[in-house]
């Protein structure tokens, strides 16, 4: 009980020191530079002020992130198992996925703009190209690390290749999948953000939370910038919680990653 | 009174991978339904690989085998193996591990059932069907991995050192619970191991086998009677036998170093 004590109370230390650390910041700045560095107290009322917009661009950006996060993780999936199935396939591909895992997709931006249209379309198919790869590279690893004793086994067994691949390979490859998802998850807000930046749009139901970062700091509304920051980080927890509760329902049973060490 | 038809039977059987020396030699025996046969030997005498001659997992390179009659490959359906490692899936539960054989033959669920839970009730795990493997001792694991080799119903058991990673009292354990599930579902048994002691106490037959290349050195026959306890193990015909044993296996043992 003290160490669960102790463990909530030194990140709370932590975070009161910082916030006071802030604000001694703030205030040793002169009068005229200020404004560079809003207050803690002045991002909250900013936060307040703006809640109806924030929380409107924050919704905006949620889905052009899990719409990106989710056909990234359909898409990688299956050409994961594509991957999987032939080292020809492989070895003829490989080069070129990692090619374009370099290719900064934001400069694409504009042209992506021009193809589809602004808006949730673009942050779409950004999200979609950031979240892409760290998927694709762990499932397939998972896919093809099947332990030997095992195929041995369904050969022994004679299983065909689909029983060999859908009750051997991917369960097996599963633990891959969320390290995968995991990773994509905490770049999914943030490339929805990145995507909204360059070619969000304030059509429709207005833009998203990039869309708005740029619309606050051409303002000089740097306490609502903050803010905008703020609600992102939170964005980029939630989707993170959520990927670490479907993998604990998927794995939690038998995955020695949930093994229980403090019983 | 003829004799019945053997149910495993070699006639000069080489093997050699690729172009490399032969692994097994000249082999010839023939295994009779209920035979209990141990295979010992020097490591490299090609034990594992006769297992995977009569599994049909691996082709003969000269001579012919029959396994109930028929070609190894025709005949695998007869036949269940049961590896050193406990080989089962993490994320199965104890039921669905002893299920998969019949699951992956795509056995009717009702006839899978019964099967699993006529295995597990054999090997004395009835009660852990819902456990995942990770929830289970060494030992027990082990037993999931024999019962699910037992819900085929095998003719036929090959067994590559099942028991080698575990301790001597569990193995001992386990060697008489095996004798015993053998009383209530015949099978045949090839067991490849490296204890003299449990070769003595399990089998009827054992046959010793030279490395480089791997030959057939001698037949032991063990006529102790079954069934065999945890007292077969304190006879002095059995410890006779066991020292025996282990001077022939020390004898191949030298003439290959």
């Amino acid at each position: 009980m003290p160490r669960k004590l102790f463990n909530f109370l030194l990140p709370a230390a932590t975070g009161a020191l910082f916030i006071a650390a802030w604000y001694a910041v703030c205030f040793s700045l002169n009068e005229d530079n200020r404004f560079l560095l809003p207050t803690p107290g002045q991002v909250l009322g900013a936060f307040s002020d703006n809640r109806g917009v924030l929380a409107r661009a924050t919704l905006n950006t949620a889905e052009g992130a899990l719409l990106g996060f989710g056909l990234a993780a359909t898409v990688s999936f299956t050409l994961a198992l594509g991957l999987s199935l032939s080292s020809l396939v492989r070895v003829s591909l490989y080069p070129y996925l990692m090619i374009l895992q370099m290719t900064p997709v934001i400069v694409f931006a504009p042209i992506l703009v021009l193809w589809v249209g602004p808006g949730l379309k673009s942050v779409t198919i950004i999200t979609f190209f950031i979240c892409f790869f760290p998927l694709v590279v762990n499932t397939t690893q998972g896919l093809i690390s099947t332990d030997r004793n095992f195929t041995d086994l369904f050969k022994m067994y004679r299983a065909t290749k689909a029983q060999e691949i859908f009750l051997l390979r991917v369960p097996a490859a599963l633990p891959y999948f969320f390290t995968g998802l995991r990773i994509a998850a905490t770049l999914a807000p943030i490339g929805a953000l990145v995507g909204d930046y360059t070619a969000g749009s304030s059509a429709g139901d207005g833009g998203g939370l990039g869309f708005q970062a740029i619309i606050y700091s051409s303002q000089a509304k740097y306490p609502a910038l903050f803010a905008t920051a703020a609600v992102t980080c939170v964005l980029g927890f939630v989707f993170v919680a959520a990927v670490l509760a479907l993998s604990w329902l998927a794995l939690h049973k038998w995955h020695d990653s949930f093994e229980r060490t403090d019983l | 009174m003829p004799a019945p038809p053997p149910i495993v039977e070699f006639r000069d059987v080489d093997k050699r991978y690729g172009n490399g020396p032969p692994v097994l030699q000249r082999l010839s025996f023939t295994a009779q339904a209920g035979d209990f046969i141990s295979l010992i030997g020097p490591s490299g005498c090609g034990k594992s690989t006769l297992l995977k001659l009569i599994a049909g997992l691996s082709q003969a390179s000269a001579g012919l085998i029959t396994v109930t009659g028929a070609a190894p490959e025709i005949a695998s359906s007869e036949l269940a193996f049961i590896f050193q490692e406990p080989t089962l899936l993490p994320w199965l539960t104890t039921a669905k591990n002893v299920e998969m054989p019949l699951r992956l033959r795509r056995a009717p669920t009702t006839k899978r059932e019964q099967a699993r839970d006529r295995a597990l009730a054999l090997v004395g795990l009835a009660d852990r069907g819902r456990s995942y493997p990770r929830q289970l001792s060494g030992g027990q694991k082990m037993r999931v991995s024999i019962a699910r080799a037992l819900s085929l119903s095998p003719k036929i058991l090959l067994l590559d050192e099942p028991f080698g990673a575990l301790d001597e009292m569990t193995r001992e354990h386990l060697n008489e619970e095996l004798l015993a599930i053998r009383q209530q579902q015949a099978w045949t048994a090839f067991f490849v191991t490296h204890s003299v002691a449990e070769a003595v106490f399990l089998s009827n037959r054992l046959f010793v086998l030279s490395a480089n290349p791997g030959r057939l050195h001698r037949e032991v026959r063990i006529d102790l009677p079954y069934p065999r306890t945890a007292e077969t193990r304190q006879s002095r015909d059995y410890q006779q036998l066991v020292a025996e044993t282990s001077r022939l296996l020390r004898s191949v043992e030298t003439v290959a170093a």
